[in-house]
């Protein structure tokens, strides 16, 4: 398998994720594009396995079992987050990220 | 190794984290049979669990044999059992100035100690991960509880937003940590620690490797609160609860810079050549820019917290002047990080715990709410003096042997970037010293507003940390030698 297709999708979507951090006002939308940064990790991940199999080898399927943490651990960190902006939207009835400037500098 | 080896297990090995994980579990079953005001008994059992634990790991260390589990993924050697022990001592401290502050709140106290607890058993994990994968999950298991644990104060806006932002900024580093332990396996072909600096210093680099392992000290720097990524800090400490704050401001940082350690001194040691002078730049940067924005704090939490993002800074010092190959200059940087990081914790949590008094009063949390707590206080005074001197690092205090030690090992360097870096330190000692002093000078020379207010009552648990802090942060300048000798014991660098 040609290992090069998979490695520039992923860093197409890591992209994609940071430029939504960076520029999307709504917590919810932020939390999406860790979402896809996060989906990159794992598609870099399976792809390397791949390529390091017929390389090196990997008897322990490292790569692969690093995979399933990354998305075990991050639907753990979403679940999280996505209580936090709920109880941001009780009590400030907006989830946009640029009006929790209470305290600054 | 091969999977026979991976899925071996040494129950003794893993017996400190089990006490803990036992412990959060208990807490959190039997808050719910407690009701009302007893639900502050929680609290002890915590302790308990805690100090359990501890006696796991003099038990370990006077075993003295290095042991492992899971193949090489969790080792205990005397470095982790170092870092165990300092991480037990914090969560007994920690737990102790959250008795009062929670009870009186009477919110969440199970969830609350049950992520406490979960949050230190992920710091014990990290110092043993030897395994990219089991590092990342260590971390993880430290910032999780911590987003949460800075929203307990559910109605409170500036609780909400300090969570907020701690949590935006963490999973945005995690994310890109993760992609640089990516591209990481990928070049090397393992997640073993020493694997990877096996194969780095075989290898020649390769530009995407250098971004990889830049990506993966981002990923850290967040943790310890380093510029540019300190951001979040601030806000946090100020919105989260104090113990929380303490918790954050010490025990998640000093991970951070455990884990900082094991990636830069062992797996990415043959590139030390490129990323120490970026860490040398950042050490900069985050002591001048913390110290300078310290100095116009009115609010008591925010200064510490800048004054902790500058602490990030000086432990960065040591980093920035590793060399690969020369053993003999990275124990010693190695060691004056442990050094650092130990008398910080004395310190810090110390100072924190004066907050939390006074705060019960004062609930604004202004530094000129401390005006005449001299005479209405003395003890806290006095307490609160030691540790803001002896955060400015001044003799006869453990934070002087911090600051020496980080010092020294820059000027031993011997290089330009070594140099300057012992400038900085010196120069940024001195600003320090500008907002620390006038903490003390409001608190012993500035009259108390009128009325009088009463004095404050720090309480048992409160008092006892209070007092034992101060005592630990004299005798550590006496026992100097000592806390050198355990550093330099607990040293971990590549072999070979």
């Amino acid at each position: 398998m040609q290992a090069v297709f998979p490695l520039t999708f992923a860093a197409l979507l890591f992209s994609a994720g940071v430029y939504g951090v960076l520029s999307r006002r709504n917590a919810v939308l932020v939390l999406m594009s860790v979402e896809l940064m996060l989906a990159a990790v794992t598609v870099n991940l399976v792809a390397f396995h791949g390529l390091v199999t017929t390389d090196v080898g990997d008897p322990l399927l490292s790569g692969q079992a690093f995979a399933l943490f990354v998305m075990a651990v991050g639907a753990a960190e979403v679940g999280v987050g996505l209580a936090i902006v709920l109880l941001l939207y009780r009590n400030r009835a907006t989830v946009n990220v640029d009006d929790a400037d209470l305290m600054k500098y | 190794m091969d999977v026979d080896q991976a899925t071996q297990i040494d129950l003794f090995a893993l017996a400190p984290e089990l006490a803990v994980l036992g412990a959060s579990l208990l807490v959190l079953l039997i808050e719910l049979f407690l009701h009302g005001p007893r639900k502050r008994f929680v609290n002890p059992i915590a302790v308990l669990g805690v100090l359990v634990a501890f006696g796991f790991v003099v038990a370990l260390w006077l075993d003295g044999a290095q042991r492992s589990s899971f193949g090489q993924m969790f080792v205990v050697d005397d470095y982790a059992l170092a870092f165990k022990g300092f991480f037990l001592a914090v969560a007994l401290f920690v737990l102790l100035i959250s008795y009062r502050y929670f009870s009186e709140i009477r919110t969440f106290q199970g969830e609350y100690y049950f992520l406490m607890l979960a949050a230190f058993l992920g710091m014990m994990l990290m110092p043993s991960a030897r395994d990219l994968v089991m590092l990342f999950i260590a971390l993880e298991l430290v910032s999780v509880p911590g987003f949460i644990m800075a929203g307990l104060r559910k109605f409170d806006l500036r609780s909400n937003e300090g969570a907020m932002k701690f949590f935006l900024f963490g999973v945005l580093s995690a994310a890109v940590l993760l992609f640089g332990l990516s591209i990481v396996y990928g070049f090397t072909g393992t997640t073993t620690l020493e694997g990877v600096a096996a194969s780095l210093s075989a290898g020649e680099a390769n530009p995407l490797l250098l971004a990889a392992t830049l990506f993966v000290i981002a990923g850290f720097g967040f943790k310890v609160s380093a510029v540019p990524f300190h951001f979040w800090a601030p806000d946090t400490y100020e919105g989260a609860p104090i113990p929380v704050t303490a918790f954050l401001a010490v025990a998640s940082k000093a991970a951070g810079f455990a884990g900082l350690l094991q990636v830069t001194f062992v797996a990415f040691e043959p590139l030390a050549d490129v990323w120490a002078p970026v860490l040398g730049v950042v050490a900069i940067l985050t002591m001048t820019l913390g110290n300078l924005t310290a100095l116009t704090q009115t609010n008591m939490v925010r200064l510490l917290a800048y004054s902790s993002v500058a602490h990030a800074g000086y432990v960065l010092v040591p980093f920035a002047v590793v060399q690969p190959g020369d053993a003999a200059l990275n124990a010693d940087a190695f060691s004056a990080v442990l050094v650092y990081l130990f008398a910080y914790g004395a310190m810090n949590i110390g100072a924190f715990a004066v907050v939390i008094a006074v705060a019960r009063r004062h609930p604004g949390r202004r530094v000129s709410d401390y005006a005449g707590l001299g005479q209405r206080s003395p003890g806290l005074a006095v307490a609160l003096t030691t540790f803001l001197v002896s955060l400015g690092g001044i003799p006869p205090l453990v934070g002087f042997v911090a600051k020496l030690a980080v010092f020294f090992v820059a000027v031993e360097a011997g290089t330009t970037l070594g140099i300057v870096l012992a400038a900085a330190v010196a120069i940024n000692t001195v600003i320090s010293l500008v907002y620390y002093l006038r903490v003390a000078r409001v608190v012993w020379m500035e009259e108390a507003p009128e009325p009088e207010p009463e004095p404050v009552q720090p309480g048992l648990a409160l008092g006892f940390t209070v007092g034992g802090l101060a005592v630990v942060t004299v005798a550590l300048f006496v026992l100097a030698p000592l806390l050198w000798g355990a550093a330099d014991q607990a040293v971990l660098i590549a072999s070979g």
